[in-house]
């Protein structure tokens, strides 16, 4: 009996003094976890949160830099949306440009893939070749670019003339400069193609084997085993790519200046000039909160259409 | 690229008798070939236009090789008056090498935090990270340019390279943090029962077995700073102070038809990155792909 109890009773020892211990370790842990992440804490309280705040109080006020911001209410807004000739057409030229690059980039990078996904002789040569472009650095492909749409001693149309096509000024014409910098653009799908290509190799062998016994033919396997189980990698390149298309900057910035008739005066060209040529801090605040929302807007509806279209292999855990 | 190790098919392998086999087989060769003619030909034509004279790069139709391999277009654009690209390549790389350390340091401590250590908040800190990759950076570009302005910071390198030791970047710290959950709890354990501290884990075990990413990181820093035009177009305002690609974007403003000088400097800030993407290319297609695919 009495060893019993003896056994009890330095068990209940044990116990507090492991809960002691746990209690201390608890402790330490969330120290030094903090002391951890405190670089990523600081960094987000004093480059992000604290500027998120400042740039929100700037979207209501007169604010040149010079001197002291002027609380003008929503005066920067009602002036942008109603007043300011050139901010809705940048919005139009920047979802017009979204809209056909992104698409397209994925169509392309994702054809470039099922090409790729072979097993012959001298493919992992031909991936790079795809590839190389997108490590071209933006400034050195806007000079580029730039050369090889010139309309007088350019390479396209070089190329045009052996097809008796008359020159053309790509990026000196309203109608076309907008469209060729999609078309520059989509030098860069080797990106894409890579992750396709990867989610091609991700998919199961056994579940095209399985088709085929059930009798599917190759078209059948695209269409309801390779399409489907690539929709979470293409909803997620969409996502990502419509963020990065409406931030369009360099381009327009280096090869067209907006231009010709702000045929490709991208949204964030405008922000620019407004911020750090005109000085326009507050007006510039306006339009970056705007971007903001707009992108959180676009990025919940594509994330609420992905239901409909987003194929997940375990559908319980679907988040 | 990815090299694979099943078996491929060539030439040889096919079975000519089956001529739907025979006719994909060359099918699939030929746009491979054609497509990337058409992917690489400005690159090769951005080549050999910096290998040309003045006056050959304005004609018509252009000729497809320079006449005379005019390798000289590379130091006389280097030494171009009124162009400073010794400086700005040392910028440049003073810039590069400093966000690299800053970046490694920084994200891989957040990113052990976030992985190991169970802590009250961790996962709204973590989730608030992630929430600030899709922010677009002109949100806060304004206030902290009004801020950097009032330190005199303005003009200096420190807006470029001083934000980074705060954390590194919230993709790199993402990327990091999938790495290290993946690492055996043992290997962790062992170290804490020798006595080990968190600091000495994350030095001796953590950062030596994270390798792979860590490269990946640093090259995608390499890149993203190699490349970035925005930051320095906004902070630095001295010529002297440039980056390559400002200094690039200066050339081609003042002297836009000097194009073979032009096109030789464009293509001297391509080469390093065609390098780098041959020596780690392992690691940045991995990166590409954990980024596009895990997230």
């Amino acid at each position: 009996m009495t060893s019993i109890a003896g056994t009890a009773s330095s068990q209940n020892r044990v116990k507090s003094f492991v809960s002691a211990l746990t209690a201390t370790k608890h402790r330490r842990d969330t120290i030094e976890g903090y002391l951890f992440i405190l670089p990523v804490v600081l960094g987000l309280l004093i480059f992000t949160l604290g500027p998120m705040v400042a740039s929100l109080y700037f979207s209501f006020t007169k604010f040149d830099i010079l001197s002291s911001p002027i609380w003008i209410g929503l005066g920067n807004y009602i002036t942008m949306f109603t007043q300011d000739q050139y901010f809705w057409l940048s919005c139009k030229v920047t979802l017009i440009y979204a809209f056909t690059s992104v698409p397209l980039g994925i169509i392309g990078g994702f054809m470039l893939a099922l090409l790729l996904n072979q097993k012959v002789k001298g493919i992992a040569f031909f991936r790079t070749c795809f590839y190389i472009p997108t490590v071209v650095p933006a400034i050195a492909s806007a000079v580029l670019w730039s050369w090889l749409m010139n309309p007088d001693y350019g390479l396209i149309n070089a190329a045009l003339a052996i097809l008796h096509i008359p020159p053309y000024s790509f990026l000196g014409q309203p109608e076309t400069a907008l469209p060729s910098l999609v078309l520059m653009s989509l030098w860069g799908i080797g990106g894409g193609m890579v992750i396709y290509l990867a989610g091609l190799q991700g998919i199961p062998e056994s579940l095209y084997e399985a088709a085929k016994i059930d009798g599917a033919n190759e078209w059948d396997l695209f269409w309801h085993i390779t399409i489907p189980m690539m929709t979470p990698t293409v909803f997620f390149n969409l996502v990502m790519g419509l963020i990065g298309a409406f931030q369009v900057f360099i381009q327009a910035f280096v090869m067209t200046s907006g231009g010709p008739l702000h045929a490709t005066y991208f949204y964030n060209l405008m922000l620019y000039e407004r911020a750090f040529g005109f000085l326009q801090m507050g007006m510039a605040s306006s339009m970056a909160w705007f971007l903001c929302v707009f992108i959180l807007v676009m990025t919940l509806l594509v994330f609420r259409s992905s239901t409909f279209w987003v194929f997940y292999e375990t559908g319980e855990e679907n988040q | 690229m990815t090299e694979d190790r099943e078996v491929t098919i060539g030439f040889g392998d096919i079975s000519w008798r089956r001529s739907g086999q025979a006719f994909r087989f060359i099918f699939s060769y030929i746009l491979m070939i054609a497509g990337s003619l058409v992917f690489l030909m400005p690159l090769f034509w951005m080549f050999t236009t910096s290998l040309k004279d003045q006056s050959e790069v304005y004609t018509f139709p252009p000729d497809f090789f320079p006449k005379t391999w005019l390798w000289s277009n590379f130091p006389n654009g280097w030494n171009y008056p009124n162009m400073y690209f010794n400086q700005w390549l040392g910028n440049t790389l003073f810039i590069t090498i400093m966000v690299m350390v800053g970046v490694l340091l920084s994200s891989s401590l957040c990113a052990y935090g976030f992985a190991r250590i169970k802590f009250p908040g961790r996962d709204i800190w973590f989730m608030a990270v992630l929430a600030s990759i899709m922010l677009p950076g002109t949100v806060t570009l304004i206030p902290l340019y009004v801020a950097y302005a009032r330190i005199g910071w303005l003009d200096t390198f420190n807006p470029l390279i001083i934000p980074v030791y705060f954390g590194g970047g919230a993709f790199n710290i993402f990327l990091l943090r999938q790495f290290f959950k993946n690492i055996p709890v043992e290997l962790e354990e062992a170290a804490i029962l020798d006595g080990a501290g968190r600091l000495r884990i994350w030095w001796e075990i953590f950062l030596p077995l994270s390798r792979p990413v860590l490269a990946a990181v640093a090259v995608f820093t390499f890149q993203g700073v190699w490349n970035d035009f925005y930051g320095p177009l906004i902070f630095l305002t001295t010529p002297e102070k440039y980056t390559l690609a400002l200094g690039i974007n200066m050339f081609k403003g003042m002297y836009s038809t000097q194009v073979p000088l032009m096109m030789a400097m464009s293509f001297l800030m391509v080469i390093p990155m065609i390098f780098v993407f041959f020596i780690a290319q392992r690691q940045m297609i991995r990166g590409v792909i954990l980024s596009g695919i895990k997230a």
